[in-house]
């Protein structure tokens, strides 16, 4: 059975309901407010000027003619950054504006306010920067090689790390090897980077309705450039149009707030899509080696490997993407052996952080690919290379932690190798058989692709992601509940950034608690932290803090049935929407209840201690992990290079689904940017200028772009989880791009008997047919 | 160069007084009216979110100069329903689970209708041929077409 058929119902919106979200209906009517809808009385615009150059000393800002604009309020430089003058999520290297030099195309200069975005981009136009340019870092390895000069005074090495596993010299009988690279991907979320900032009345504090990922984090960071205390600093989540990881790091948030407290009034700062290219950090460009030695029955023996991340020009979470790629660089199998080294540097493209997946992309189109190499090496098919190899609960990683997580690895393979292949040929659509449209076909609207030529292929691929964050860091979230006459009222920091966390947290009380009305309370910095809506930790950390908030609640209310009617609280449970005594008869409605009474509890959720590697790479660094297996069928025209992605087939472990249709969501979509990544999605740079800064250029996946899903769900509740649910966000998007790469190459052997070794991604159609 | 002139907008004649004419529709319904369904996301019409229809046309508002939309009906997602009385389309959108951030939804519910009016029975294809035009990051479209679908049969039925 597909996960398409077990959606049947929203229920009574309780756990494994496919509950409907609570803001559904109000983004469906337009009537959402979105951080860019945020209109308030005697604002003004506010916008940013940015660097043209890679690398280039500032040698001199004259702003007098941009501040002598009719409707210019306030023009700001680094001069006006009262507190810290950098910030960044692990290292604070990155300056709020650009004081002596510039490291990319993008930074941040200056800021202006004005009453109209025309005279904002007048004013931009009519700040005077000299600058001195300078010959930028282009090339990783003349950063890894030390024979460029520092760009950063902090260097030009984000980190590097190596691992060490057993016999680094094991050898084995077959040997396959290759260089993976993966393009610059970019998160691009709809909604467009945007803030309001309304300055208090005695301009020593502000209040910020954002977009972001992190509230309590970006207050942390906002507070500090500021110089204003972190309680002067008050953060409201607006609505989110997407997140993605581009929303973790500060792109708006100061200079929104240094404006509207340098002219006085609310400020309101919009990006466009050309400035949200360069606005946010993206997913890192990457050149991986590996080397496997197996057996000769296809059982792995060693792995070799070497990582490079070009972080850009600012540290961001470079750290720890490449933390989670070569920790992770075995992939969901056994691995005894290991040498793998890793390095993120730092050069003059646009900085690199966060995005779906985070790091564990670009290792697994690496390791994924070298296994279709070892299945071909050995005589065996890519299910069974796979399926020998297969991870296990107690298995240990490369880096020594033991893999305590339930590890279905196998269960998703095979249940992916059982889904069913496309019913209809080359061209055919299932409601239309019998015709072949072109619409089809590759190449699409272009009508160029010919059925004759077309070859269809089919690929694999399985992936090993970590849940929540690593490293020791302490990742908690913070949740309260209120019940009162039988309604229960949620506050959490939790950002909602649609993937549905507000309906899963109404599910959990309405489980925990048997009421029917859970109201939600604002999102904002007026409770503890959740941490970040990223690493797919928000159900498994928020939820759990819910469900411990809700729990001690229950627990109250236990208390004071149990009081009124003489009997041990213990004995009482929660059967749907009654109280009920399980060694007795009473039986009373929780509205009854708790009429008239008010239990109010607050909840810090930690999950179990991780901790840093040591010098060889060993340390149970991680907290949880969750895996997935891909099966794509592609059709291909080998001599025009086009390709057309026809179906996708998952079995994803869960844990357990709380929302079936919530979690089909994330499979979908996820599927969709790994599949961006696949054979469309880059940001492209030539000598560190970005030239495919707007939709136009930056190809994303269409309604005619996306396959069929058949999905299933591998449920086996994780008894670390709180609630045996794993997170779900990121696995669809990580092994889905090797599948539909492994597809393209089955396509391109049946062609002509050899095929194409298709080590970049994204693959063009240059890659195929030249 | 600012002048004064008038749009009409879900049934209603809206003045847009001493406005720069260099303004995009989008622009002036959300920033001048007030009406901030239509969202703004690639200002090049890719993307669909700022959908509207402009004397029964599905366009895209981003493209389209508000002083050149004079004289002709406007219709904006806040024109289709009063909130709270949701369409079949919005409905649908919400049960089938084809929302998520919802950036994009309010332009996918303006095109959905528009090829529901033009076509009542889509297929599969060109349910997904017709709103390519929107984009959607979220989703990965399953859900919306299995919305657009899941109208259609309702919409048969009832006229059946």
């Amino acid at each position: 059975m597909t996960l398409t058929d077990l959606i049947t119902r929203a229920g009574h919106g309780r756990i494994g309901d496919s509950a409907p979200r609570p803001d559904g209906m109000i983004k469906a009517q337009g009537t959402f407010a979105f951080s860019s809808d945020l209109p308030i009385a005697g604002a003004v615009w506010g916008a940013t000027l940015r660097s043209p150059h890679p690398y280039a000393r500032i040698v001199s800002i004259d702003t007098s003619r941009a501040l002598a604009i009719p409707g210019v309020s306030a023009v700001l430089t680094a001069d006006d950054v009262p507190g810290q003058p950098t910030y960044g999520l692990i290292t604070a290297d990155q300056p709020v504006f650009a004081r002596d030099h510039v490291r990319y195309v993008g930074e941040p200069v200056a800021a202006v306010a004005a009453d109209h975005p025309e005279t904002c981009r007048r004013a931009l136009d009519a700040i005077d920067v000299t600058y001195e340019v300078l010959t930028p870092l282009l090339d990783p390895e003349a950063a890894i090689a030390g024979t460029a000069e520092a760009i950063h005074p902090d260097g030009n090495i984000l980190r590097h790390q190596v691992i060490r596993c057993g016999d680094v010299d094991a050898t084995g009988d077959v040997v396959v090897e290759g260089t993976y690279e993966i393009g610059m991907q970019d998160q691009a979320f709809l909604g467009l980077e945007a803030a309001v900032a309304i300055p208090d009345d005695d301009g020593q504090g502000v209040e910020l309705h954002i977009a972001t990922q992190w509230l309590h984090e970006d207050r942390k960071q906002i507070a500090a450039c500021l110089g204003l205390p972190p309680e002067r600093v008050r953060l409201v989540l607006a609505g989110v149009g997407g997140a993605f990881g581009a929303r973790e790091d500060i792109s708006l948030q100061v200079h929104t707030c240094l404006l509207a407290l340098r002219v006085g009034r609310p400020v309101r700062v919009c990006y466009s899509r050309a400035e949200s290219f360069l606005g946010h950090v993206h997913r890192h460009p990457a050149k991986i080696w590996m080397r496997h030695h197996a057996t000769r029955d296809g059982r792995i023996v060693n792995l070799e490997a070497r990582f490079v991340f070009d972080g850009g020009a600012y540290a961001s979470t470079s750290a720890a993407v490449l933390l989670n790629a070569i920790t992770q660089a075995q992939g969901p199998y056994k691995c005894p052996n290991a040498y793998v080294e890793g390095w993120a540097v730092r050069t003059n493209h646009l900085p690199c952080g966060a995005m779906r997946g985070f790091g564990v992309v670009q290792a697994c189109f690496a390791h994924e690919s070298q296994m279709d190499k070892l299945a071909a090496a050995c005589g065996l098919d890519p299910v069974e290379i796979r399926l020998r190899n297969a991870m296990e609960t107690g298995d240990r990683l490369i880096t020594g932690q033991v893999v305590e997580s339930v590890a279905p690895v196998a269960r998703c393979i095979r249940e992916t190798a059982a889904l069913p292949m496309p019913a209809t040929p080359v061209g055919v659509a299932p409601d239309a058989p019998g015709r072949v449209d072109p619409l089809r076909l590759p190449g699409g609207a272009g009508l160029t692709a010919d059925t004759g030529h077309v070859r269809r292929g089919v690929g694999y691929g399985a992936a090993i992601k970590n849940l929540m964050y690593s490293e020791g860091f302490d990742d908690y979230s913070t949740a309260r509940c209120i019940l009162a006459d039988g309604v229960a009222t949620l506050k959490f920091a939790t950002a909602e950034v649609g993937q549905g966390f507000v309906t899963i947290a109404q599910q959990i009380a309405r489980t925990v608690l048997g009421v029917e009305v859970v109201t939600l309370d604002t999102i904002d910095t007026q409770i503890g932290s959740a941490g970040s809506t990223s690493a797919s930790r928000q159900t498994w950390m928020s939820g759990g803090a819910v469900d411990a908030a809700c729990r001690a609640v229950r627990e109250r209310l236990f208390e004071h049935v149990a009081e009124r009617h003489g009997i041990d609280p213990l004995r009482l449970a929660i059967d749907g929407t009654d109280v009920v005594d399980t060694m007795g008869d009473l039986r009373i409605p929780v509205a009854e209840a708790s009429a008239g009474v008010r239990f109010d509890e607050t909840v810090e959720f930690h999950h179990r201690p991780t901790e840093a590697l040591d010098e060889n790479g060993q340390g149970n660094c991680h907290t949880a992990f969750a895996f997935v297996a891909h099966r794509a069928v592609v059709d291909v025209d080998p001599e025009l290079g086009l390709v057309k992605v026809v179906q996708v087939a998952t079995a994803q472990d869960v844990g357990r689904a709380l929302n079936p249709l919530s979690v089909l969501g994330q499979i979908e979509g996820g599927i969709a940017q790994g599949l961006g990544l696949a054979v469309m999605e880059e940001i492209i740079q030539i000598d560190g200028r970005i030239r495919n800064a707007s939709f136009t250029d930056y190809l994303l996946p269409t309604f005619l772009d996306m396959p069929d899903v058949v999905a299933t769900l591998v449920e086996e509740p994780d008894p670390q989880a709180p609630l045996g649910a794993k997170g779900v966000g990121e696995p669809p998007c990580i092994s889905v791009t090797p599948a539909i790469v492994a597809a393209i190459r089955d396509a391109l052997r049946q062609h002509d008997g050899v095929g194409k070794p298709l080590e970049r991604i994204p693959v063009r159609p240059s890659d195929i047919a030249l | 160069m600012n002048e004064t002139y008038h749009l009409h907008v879900n049934g209603t004649r809206y003045e847009v007084a001493d406005a720069w004419l260099g303004e995009s529709l989008l622009y002036v319904l959300r920033e001048r009216l007030g009406l901030y369904a239509a969202k703004g996301a690639c200002e090049q019409g890719e993307c669909g979110s700022c959908s509207v229809l402009v004397d029964g046309e599905l366009v895209c508002s981003c493209l389209v100069l508000a002083a050149s939309a004079v004289d002709v009906p406007i219709t904006t997602v806040e024109g289709l329903a009063e909130p709270g009385s949701p369409t079949d389309v919005q409905r649908a959108f919400v049960d089938a689970g084809a929302v998520q951030c919802g950036f994009c939804t309010p332009g996918l519910v303006m095109a959905a209708h528009a090829l529901l009016e033009r076509n009542p029975n889509p297929t599969e294809t060109q349910i997904r041929e017709e709103l390519s035009g929107n984009l959607c990051r979220c989703t990965g479209y399953g859900r919306l077409v299995a919305a657009v679908q899941q109208v259609a049969v309702e919409r048969g039925r009832r006229s059946s």
